[in-house]
């Protein structure tokens, strides 16, 4: 029980900090998560790879995590604690927006919130590379998908399949 | 779906419970490799019309800039703008139900073979492959922010302070979004 409700109480906080976006939070989410529950940076990222496949928002990857955790009660737990928080926020903040128009305070903390959430989508690159670059497979891989998503306009579920296919086969060769 | 003209021939703007899930549903489905935002605006402003291009703007400057994910966001204010609490609620749920039991259904699988060297070497390579893009969609999203000194100084601070020195994220935000509101306060632009 107090496990759930650690789980929850986790997922609650990283709810109301991802301004910017889920890949705001996930350095923060690494480290918790390695901390607290043991969930080591490479299962994180395999996980983090599982919810690049979903269709949907990629953040629904957290219910795996919520499952590797507690089974499916911990896949609902965080399902509730991660999306009803930010969610509850926003719905209420429309209604005041909604009352109040625009504002011209309102434009430049968006304004400053977005170099903001920026750095910290970096910090959540880092935090991925880190656990998944490691040979220099993996590093021509996530360098080959990055021209690949910039300068063309393949799907990117494709380039992503088709690294883990080509992945698996380089890394087979090689060991 | 009721499409009765109204006496200004505009197009009802309630539409019912069921079709708003069944649309927030489709799109939950069938947005792969993000840019969901994309899919919702397609919906919302060109298909049904159940928003003006205006409104979609204003719903998503509040999706950015609060917490939580932005096509949640966009959901649940889409979702209240035409059927109140309970519409956002529908329309949100839609939005992620698909990929809850996708994601659920291969973190089943995951869970199960984990040790597997093969499942290794594919998560491998797809983990390396999703760092280039999300390395992609940080740099796309950056967009003019990374050739703007103000912005970029903001940048680098915040990831040294988060990456570097290894701050806590509320530590970060209490650090930096005074600093950063100060440098765009009102009246200041650019």
């Amino acid at each position: 029980m107090s496990l759930l409700i650690h789980l929850a109480s986790t997922f609650a906080l990283l709810s109301i900090l991802a301004v910017g976006g889920g890949t705001a939070v996930l350095p923060e989410m690494q480290t918790l998560l390695a901390q607290q529950f043991s969930i080591d940076h490479t299962q994180f990222v395999h996980i983090y790879s599982i919810g690049q496949l979903a269709p949907g928002p990629n953040m629904l990857m957290v219910l795996v995590i919520g499952y590797q955790i507690a089974g499916l009660i911990g896949a609902g737990v965080v399902l509730l604690s991660f999306f009803l928080p930010s969610s509850l926020l926003c719905f209420y903040m429309g209604r005041l927006w909604n009352r109040f128009g625009e504002s011209p305070w309102r434009r430049s903390i968006q304004n400053a919130l977005e170099p903001i959430s920026i750095g910290l989508m970096s910090s959540g690159v880092y935090a991925v590379a880190k656990a998944s670059v490691t040979s220099s497979i993996t590093l021509a891989l996530a360098l080959v998908t990055l021209y690949l998503i910039l300068r063309t306009k393949i799907n990117p579920v494709l380039v992503i399949l088709g690294s883990g296919g080509l992945g698996a086969l380089l890394m087979a060769y090689v060991s | 779906m009721s499409l009765q003209l109204k006496d200004g021939a505009q197009l009802t703007k309630s539409p019912d419970l069921r079709d708003l899930f069944v649309q927030f549903l489709s799109i939950g489905a069938i947005s792969f490799g993000g840019g969901i935002i994309a899919y919702e605006r397609i919906l919302l402003v060109e298909k049904r019309q159940w928003l003006s291009a205006d409104e979609f703007m204003a719903y998503l400057a509040i999706s950015q800039t609060m917490p939580g994910l932005n096509s949640v966001n966009m959901a649940v204010l889409a979702g209240d703008h035409l059927r109140g609490a309970l519409g956002a609620t529908i329309a949100t749920l839609g939005l992620i139900l698909p990929g809850s039991l996708f994601v659920l259904g291969i973190g089943l699988i995951y869970a199960n073979t984990a040790d597997h060297p093969s499942i290794n070497w594919i998560l491998g390579g797809i983990a390396a492959a999703a760092t280039g893009l999300l390395a992609a969609i940080t740099y796309k999203i950056g967009d003019t922010h990374w050739r703007h000194v103000q912005s970029l100084a903001i940048i680098v601070c915040t990831f040294v302070l988060m990456s570097i020195l290894k701050l806590s994220l509320p530590y970060v935000i209490l650090i930096m979004a005074p600093i950063s509101i100060y440098l765009y306060r009102p009246g200041r632009s650019k």
